[in-house]
Formats: structure tokens, C-alpha cells, sequence
């Protein structure tokens, strides 16, 4: 029912949009770049041209902190295509210093309900999904 | 405009066999229980001037019915879509858009005989922000703010666990239900973990079926009356929040859920106190816990207990999800119109697990992973006052 171990296939890669072309661009660089809105002074995330809390179009990309906060998440037992070596392993959501949630994986630590704990500190690190590149976040300090 | 108690649902009906139904289409099953439902109206399919239906289209279904209609909804939301569906019949019913509004479900989720493919497009934005993190269907994303919620509100694994024990309870009295064993929280706990923290029984059943439901003027069910009592439309809701789980605005409630209800209830002139059985589409043992919550059935954080307790469980003073729900009676992918379909055999007191009593029926459904959600309140012609 699930993919197996035999399936070699990649990770999910992410298709950039004219919208989206540069925050991947970002990525590449190792840069986490989000938007904030100047009529209403919100970050927010995942990237487009308007401001999802007032509408308005006149938006800055900015270059996040990348420090974060564990918000939630859960651990898969069946492996996606691609995640066949890491099951079990955790999909989260991380809340940035900056404000704006996203999904993300969690590196540079068990990914166990013990190791895992809500609101713990993080840090941006960066993931290659085939000739992308994805944010994902480690326990701050935990860099090797 | 009010367009409460304007509509009935005067014919309803589920495939003959739900479960396991390997040699039928999904199509077909969008048919053979529209046949059923028209006959249980006691209808003609030529009487039918309205198809909506999800999953498929409905000018597909009609085509394949010999229907040529004037009314089409084609509102793909997700489960939630056929309450969707029953409220815009009501209100184009109506506004005289049309006269009697056919709606159809029919999905092979389990054999996938005759079954569109469900396709990510990387380039969406699940496909650029979710899926490079592995999602793998609902269970890697609907269940996203379990923990938050129990760090939040204290829920306990253990009363977690309790929503498929009480609604196993009531799935033994069902006969089509697909499971009908009891089972115990430890049960629960012992099965298989699917994504932590959702054990393999805090998961939705996959299986094939399908279901219709025939709406129409209550002015119509009243000049001519079908074999079987009209169930009125009372109060309807729909709202939505996001197609992005990660996107949700506060991980331990569902925005479209309080709104989608809050609109039924006003529409209806009720409060949950007047709700005597519940349906809330349950794909996963936490949903009944956020659907108690945001429709005000009980406090913030009291749903966990609430159902531990046996609230909700036979004899139970607030009656919920008693053909077994997604987690015994089946899921087919788009469970929605099964809750539909239980709120109207208590409504005319023939279902399976009857409830005493039963006049009025709320039956609260959602799209995606809190995507979309739909409400339904429906009753008797006491309730109506018709």
C-alpha cells in the first residue's frame, strides 16, 4: 500500500512559479527570503505578490533570521516517495522569529515524540530536493 | 431571505453494498444510488431538472442517467462538498432556479475501479511548500495539530483514543458497517502508529460506495407526498479556510468549522442545546473533538473528556456519529453524504442504531484537511413547524 524500500525515486521537487522564482532563488543562496507587507507591516509566507492580511501590493522581500519555533507536527510512519531511509520521520510546522508559519522537516535530531518538543528553538538549515533547495530546521546549536 | 424549512430532502439512498465493491465504477455507483434515492422520493428520474454531484461531474452522471438538467453544481470542496451541494439546491430551489435537485456521490476509494488519479502539481503551492517534506495523503497532514492541541488543552492520548471506542459502540448495533467488533482504548494505543500521534484506529476505513440525495420545495413534498416523511432543510452553512494545512490560522480549531455552523445555527433559529443526534465527519478520531468545540457543543479543551465521559456514546445524552462514522461504518473517500444520509434515517426513524426522540439533526462535514466545511441542520415537520 505504501512505496517500498526498491522504490528509488527522488523527493518531491518543488516547481518554482514567476511568483515563487525568487524566494527559490534564495534558497539556492542559502537565504530564507520571506515578505513583508509596508501598508500593513506583516511578514508573511509562502510568497506571492499580494499581502494576504490587507491586499495591498506594495510588498518587500526581506531576509528571514532564520531562527524558528517547533508550533506543531507529526511523525509519519509510512515513507512519501523519497523518505524511504528516514521513516519514521517528523513533518512539521515551525513558526519564524519574523511571525509566518511553514512546513518543514527536522534535522540534526531523533525524530522521536521524546527528542521533539513543542515551541523548542530552531534554526535554518537547507535540504537539496533534486535541483531545488528547501528549507529545513535543526535545534539551534546543534550544527555540526 | 431566510430559506429555512423551504426545501425537504424527500428521497435518500446509499449503493446496495458499501465496503469492499470491487466490480463497480465509481460512476456506477454515482447511479445506481441516484436510482435508489429517486424511487425512495417516490420520483420519476425524469422529474429531476438538477445534478450536482463531486468526485465526477455531474453532466457526466446526468448524461449517463439520461438526465439533460437546468441546474448544475459542480462545487468540489472536498468531503463537506454534498452538504455544499444540499444548501445551494435549497437556495435555488428556492429562488424557482429549479424543482427537484438530484445529488450523487460514488467512489471506488478502496478498489479504484473507474477512479480519477489524484495528481499533486509541483508547481501549486502544496506542491512547492508541503509536499518537498513528505507529505503522504491525509494522514501526513489532517492530523497536523494534534499535539499542539494537547499541549494547548491537555487532550490525553487516552481520551484520543476514546473517539473510535464510542463510535465503535455504536457501529455494533449497524449491520453495514464494515467494523463492529468492540474495542477498548488499549486497543487503540496497541494498533499500529500511522502518524504519530494517530494510531492505525484513529484512522479513517477506505472502502467503496456511494450515496444520493433527492431536494426539493417543501411546497412540492406537501402537494405530493412521497412514501417517505419530508426531512426540511432547516439551517445551512458552508465556509472555507485553506487548501494548505501548514497555512491554518490556530492549529487547534477549524475557522471554516465555526463559521460554516454559526450560519446554519442562525439560519436555523437554534443553538446546540436544541440539537438532539450529531453527525461530524470523523476521517480522523480528533475531528469530533475540534467539531464539538467549534460548534459549540461543549467549552475549549472539554470535547477530550466530553467523549471519554460516554457523552456521545449510546445512552449518551448528545447522540454522535451513530452509524459508526469514517472510523467503523465506511469512507469512501468523500464521506459527507454518509452523514447526511444517518441524519435522515433518524429523522424518519429508521436507522440501523436508532435514536429515540430524534427532531432535529446537525450534520457537520469538512473538505481537505480543514479545507472547506459544510453544515447541514435538518428535521422533522414537528421541527419545521410545516
Amino acid at each position: 500500500m505504501s512505496p517500498t524500500n526498491e522504490d528509488n525515486r527522488p523527493k518531491s521537487v518543488p516547481k518554482p512559479t514567476p511568483e515563487t522564482e525568487y524566494y527559490w532563488e534564495g534558497t539556492a543562496l542559502g537565504e530564507l527570503r520571506i515578505q513583508r507587507c509596508n501598508a500593513c507591516g506583516k511578514a508573511y509566507f509562502y510568497p506571492r505578490p499580494g499581502c494576504p492580511h490587507c491586499s495591498s501590493t506594495d510588498v518587500s522581500w526581506v531576509t528571514a533570521t532564520g531562527r524558528a519555533r517547533l508550533h506543531t507536527y507529526l511523525i509519519s510512519h509510512r515513507p512519501a516517495v523519497g523518505f524511504a531511509d528516514q521513516v519514521p520521520y517528523a513533518i512539521a510546522v515551525v513558526q519564524l522569529e519574523e511571525g509566518p508559519r511553514m512546513m518543514t522537516n527536522i534535522v540534526g535530531v531523533d525524530n522521536t515524540p521524546e527528542a521533539l518538543v513543542l515551541d523548542m528553538p530552531l534554526e535554518v538549515a537547507f535540504e537539496s530536493r533534486g535541483d531545488q533547495s528547501v528549507p529545513v530546521f535543526r535545534p539551534v546549536g546543534s550544527a555540526q | 431571505m431566510s430559506v429555512r424549512a423551504k426545501t425537504a430532502i424527500v428521497g435518500a439512498a446509499e449503493t446496495e453494498r458499501i465496503g469492499v465493491v470491487p466490480n463497480m465504477s465509481a460512476l456506477e455507483m454515482h447511479a445506481e444510488s441516484a436510482r435508489l434515492a429517486v424511487a425512495d422520493a417516490g420520483l420519476k428520474m425524469s422529474d429531476v431538472d438538477g445534478v450536482a454531484a463531486a468526485g465526477l461531474s455531474p453532466i457526466a452522471v446526468a448524461q449517463y442517467l439520461g438526465i439533460t438538467p437546468t441546474y448544475v453544481d459542480a462545487t468540489a470542496v472536498g468531503g463537506c462538498s454534498f452538504l455544499l451541494h444540499v444548501r445551494h439546491a435549497a437556495a435555488a430551489i428556492s429562488a424557482g432556479l429549479c424543482d427537484v435537485v438530484l445529488i450523487t456521490h460514488g467512489e471506488s476509494g478502496r478498489s479504484h475501479v473507474g477512479a480519477p488519479p489524484r495528481v499533486a502539481d509541483p508547481a501549486s503551492p502544496q506542491g512547492q511548500f508541503e509536499a518537498p517534506y513528505g507529505t503522504l495523503g491525509p494522514p501526513t497532514m489532517f492530523p497536523m495539530g494534534v499535539l499542539r492541541y494537547m499541549k494547548e488543552f491537555g487532550l490525553t492520548h487516552e481520551q484520543l483514543a476514546s473517539v473510535p471506542v464510542a463510535q465503535r459502540r455504536w457501529a455494533a448495533d449497524v449491520p453495514r458497517a464494515m467494523f463492529r467488533e468492540p474495542i477498548t482504548v488499549d486497543d487503540v494505543l496497541a494498533s499500529r502508529l500511522i502518524a504519530y500521534p494517530m494510531h492505525l484506529l484513529e484512522c479513517c476505513l477506505v472502502t467503496d460506495g456511494g450515496g444520493a440525495l433527492v431536494v426539493t420545495s417543501a411546497e412540492r413534498a406537501k402537494a405530493e407526498p412521497g412514501p417517505k416523511p419530508p426531512v426540511y432543510v432547516l439551517g445551512t452553512g458552508e465556509a472555507a479556510e485553506t487548501p494548505l494545512v501548514s497555512m491554518m490560522e490556530d492549529f487547534t480549531t477549524s475557522k471554516a468549522f465555526q463559521l460554516s455552523s454559526a450560519k446554519a445555527f442562525a439560519e436555523a433559529g437554534i443553538g446546540p442545546a436544541d440539537v438532539d443526534h450529531l453527525m461530524i465527519y470523523d476521517a480522523f478520531a480528533h475531528l469530533p473533538i475540534y467539531g464539538l468545540e467549534d460548534l459549540g457543543f461543549v467549552g475549549r479543551g472539554e470535547a477530550g473528556a466530553f467523549i471519554a465521559e460516554g457523552n456521545t456514546s449510546p445512552g449518551g445524552r448528545l447522540p454522535m456519529n451513530t452509524n459508526g462514522g469514517g472510523l467503523s461504518y465506511t469512507h469512501t473517500g468523500m464521506y459527507g453524504m454518509f452523514l447526511v444520509q444517518e441524519s435522515v434515517r433518524q429523522l424518519r426513524k429508521e436507522a440501523s442504531a436508532q435514536v429515540p426522540n430524534v427532531d432535529i439533526s446537525l450534520a457537520q462535514g469538512v473538505g481537505g484537511m480543514f479545507m472547506a466545511a459544510g453544515t447541514l441542520i435538518l428535521g422533522t415537520a414537528a421541527a419545521a413547524r410545516v
